[in-house]
């Protein structure tokens, strides 16, 4: 019979295995990703790719600067719908957010966080794109900006909250009054983070593809200002994807490395502003 | 009268002040009726929600004198000192009532905002809260500049602001460094440079000294004993041998209610009340 601490030992080698292995598990999907996006895509990355406007069928050769261009578009002008309002909403609820409302404004950010994004889709072609009878950048805009709006609230609360309420009382201590304390310090502290947390939501919205179907659609030339039907990278991924032709598909392989790279820059920008915030203590 | 060392060091404060044996003998004359109040609370009752934590207190507060609040716990004295610039009600469900005077004014009444009472009655708290995304420097002008002021020699106001806090010579050559990396004893000397540089008439002490070590301790009431010159003092202690220390004027608190408030070595040689001498000799609390 096994003394109880071999017996311990035994248990301990199992489970830890298990977890191993089930990490192991994990991690297939993700590393195959990366390496199978990479070496598909990265043949059809060249200059051409960065510079130039897609090629008609059966010509070799074309790039997908215009996709890049939509993409930086629609992530910019969600930033510019999203941020603001999320970052306000997330200080009312952390203010505030005791009361009634502010229990229901958080348990509809927690809900819209769940609400798929070709939902969204829908709602904006509703509200925008039937209004102006035409695909456009700015509705593709919004609906990213909807998708990013319960998670920058959320995060902005979150953080928020984890700034010591001793802050507030030193400031508040100063005759300083209740908004300053909350902008120039609360907010203040907790910008890094909050910063991160943008950074993180914005890198999820720039590879959604569902909402900008109907709102920005797309469009194989430039598309100029904010008001016509605009390229963007996950799009041309897919209709690229799902076309007959050979030279478009390593196209869309290319798109997607590219829109890999642009996601993980994010991320590690995001990851090394929290660094350099802890560096900073 | 207990012990004539026990006396000796009650009456140090006062021997701080003044040098001559005149001031001696005329502080035994003095009394709590006697001295100038900067700050006068009557019938001051304070609620957190349905709970009422002070029961009616009305104390004189003596001007450019320290007036050390004791008490066990819960017994209301940092919500007392907290009522005193009108801190307590910034707690959600909190709320005071009863008049609370400074100099001759009502701070409590309708037309008195609760942001420039806040300026002339200056507070410390119990764990030291520099602001961690500001620079030594910059803690100490936070108030000025959180106000938008912005004082025409900066450097100048930083430098007198470290010395009269007695910090200076530790950080002068790491100013542009963060307030939080120093050690706990600084970094409250240095919240003390952060409340003074609004130049307060008034300067709470909410348990200053309960997350120091002895030594830093020791430093901060030796600051209490040179701020006083200039400014009055409450300091809220859970130690009474502090209270000793640094306080000429002692209140005792106890469930909410002011029990004794007397001279300092009136209240631990020969208090009035039995309560105040069960506490001060160790019987409960």
């Amino acid at each position: 019979m096994l003394t109880r601490y071999a017996r311990r030992r035994y248990v301990d080698v199992i489970v830890r295995s298990a977890c191993v292995l089930a990490t192991l598990v994990a991690l297939i999907p993700l590393i195959s990703v990366l390496y199978y996006v990479t070496r598909r895509g990265i043949g059809g990355i060249d200059l051409a790719f960065f510079t130039e406007l897609p090629k008609p069928v059966g010509e070799s050769g074309g790039g997908m600067a215009n996709a890049l261009q939509g993409t930086l578009k629609l992530v910019f002008l969600a930033c510019l719908f999203g941020i603001p309002p999320g970052v306000m909403a997330g200080m009312y609820l952390a203010e505030f957010g005791q009361t009634r409302f502010g229990k229901w404004v958080r348990f509809s950010a927690d809900v819209m966080s769940g609400v798929p994004s070709i939902t969204v889709g829908i709602f904006v072609y509703s509200l925008v794109v039937l209004r102006a009878k035409h695909f456009s950048a700015f509705a593709g805009g919004v609906a990213l900006a909807v998708l990013m709006l319960p998670t920058v609230t959320r995060t902005t609360e979150e953080l928020l909250k984890l700034v010591p309420e001793s802050l507030r009382e030193a400031a508040l201590g100063l005759g300083v009054p209740q908004w300053r304390a909350t902008l120039r310090v609360m907010l203040r502290t907790a910008a890094p983070g909050i910063a991160t947390g943008v950074m993180l939501a914005v890198a999820r919205v720039a590879g959604e593809t569902a909402p900008l179907l109907f709102t920005a659609f797309s469009n194989p030339f430039w598309s100029s200002g904010f008001n016509e039907p605009t390229a963007s990278l996950p799009m041309n991924i897919y209709n690229y994807a799902v076309s007959p032709y050979e030279e478009w598909h390593r196209q869309a392989w290319a798109a997607a490395l590219v829109l890999l790279i642009l996601v993980l820059l994010l991320n590690i920008s995001a990851r090394l502003l929290v660094r350099s915030r802890v560096g900073a203590r | 009268m207990s012990s004539a060392s026990s006396q000796s060091k009650i009456s140090r404060p006062h021997q701080r002040k003044g040098s001559s044996s005149d001031d001696k003998s005329r502080w035994d004359e003095v009394s709590v009726s006697t001295v100038v109040p900067k700050m006068r609370t009557t019938d001051l009752h304070a609620y957190f929600g349905q709970v009422e934590v002070l029961k009616g207190i009305s104390l004189q507060i003596a001007e450019k004198q320290v007036t050390a609040v004791i008490g066990p716990s819960g017994c209301g004295k940092s919500t007392f000192v907290r009522c005193l610039n009108r801190m307590h009600e910034v707690i959600p469900g909190a709320r005071a009532t009863g008049q609370v005077l400074l100099d001759k004014q009502d701070i409590y009444q309708g037309d008195v905002d609760a942001v420039r009472v806040r300026r002339r009655v200056g507070m410390v708290f119990q764990k030291p809260n520099p602001f961690p995304t500001m620079s030594i420097r910059d803690n100490v002008l936070a108030g000025l500049r959180l106000n938008g002021e912005r004082p025409e020699d900066p450097d100048a106001v930083v430098e007198k602001m470290l010395q009269r806090v007695a910090l200076w010579d530790e950080v002068k050559d790491i100013l542009g460094r963060a307030g939080t990396g120093l050690s706990g004893g600084q970094q409250q000397r240095l919240c003390i440079a952060r409340s003074l540089a609004l130049e307060p008439e008034v300067l709470l002490m909410d348990e200053p000294c309960s997350a120091l070590d002895p030594i830093a301790t020791a430093r901060v009431e030796e600051l209490i004993h040179e701020l006083r010159k200039s400014y009055t003092i409450v300091i809220v202690t859970h130690n009474m041998q502090q209270a000793a220390r640094v306080a000429n004027f002692t209140a005792f608190f106890y469930l909410g209610k002011l029990i004794e408030h007397d001279r300092t070595d009136v209240i631990f040689t020969r208090p009035k009340e039995q309560r105040t001498e069960d506490y001060i000799t160790g019987r409960f609390g």
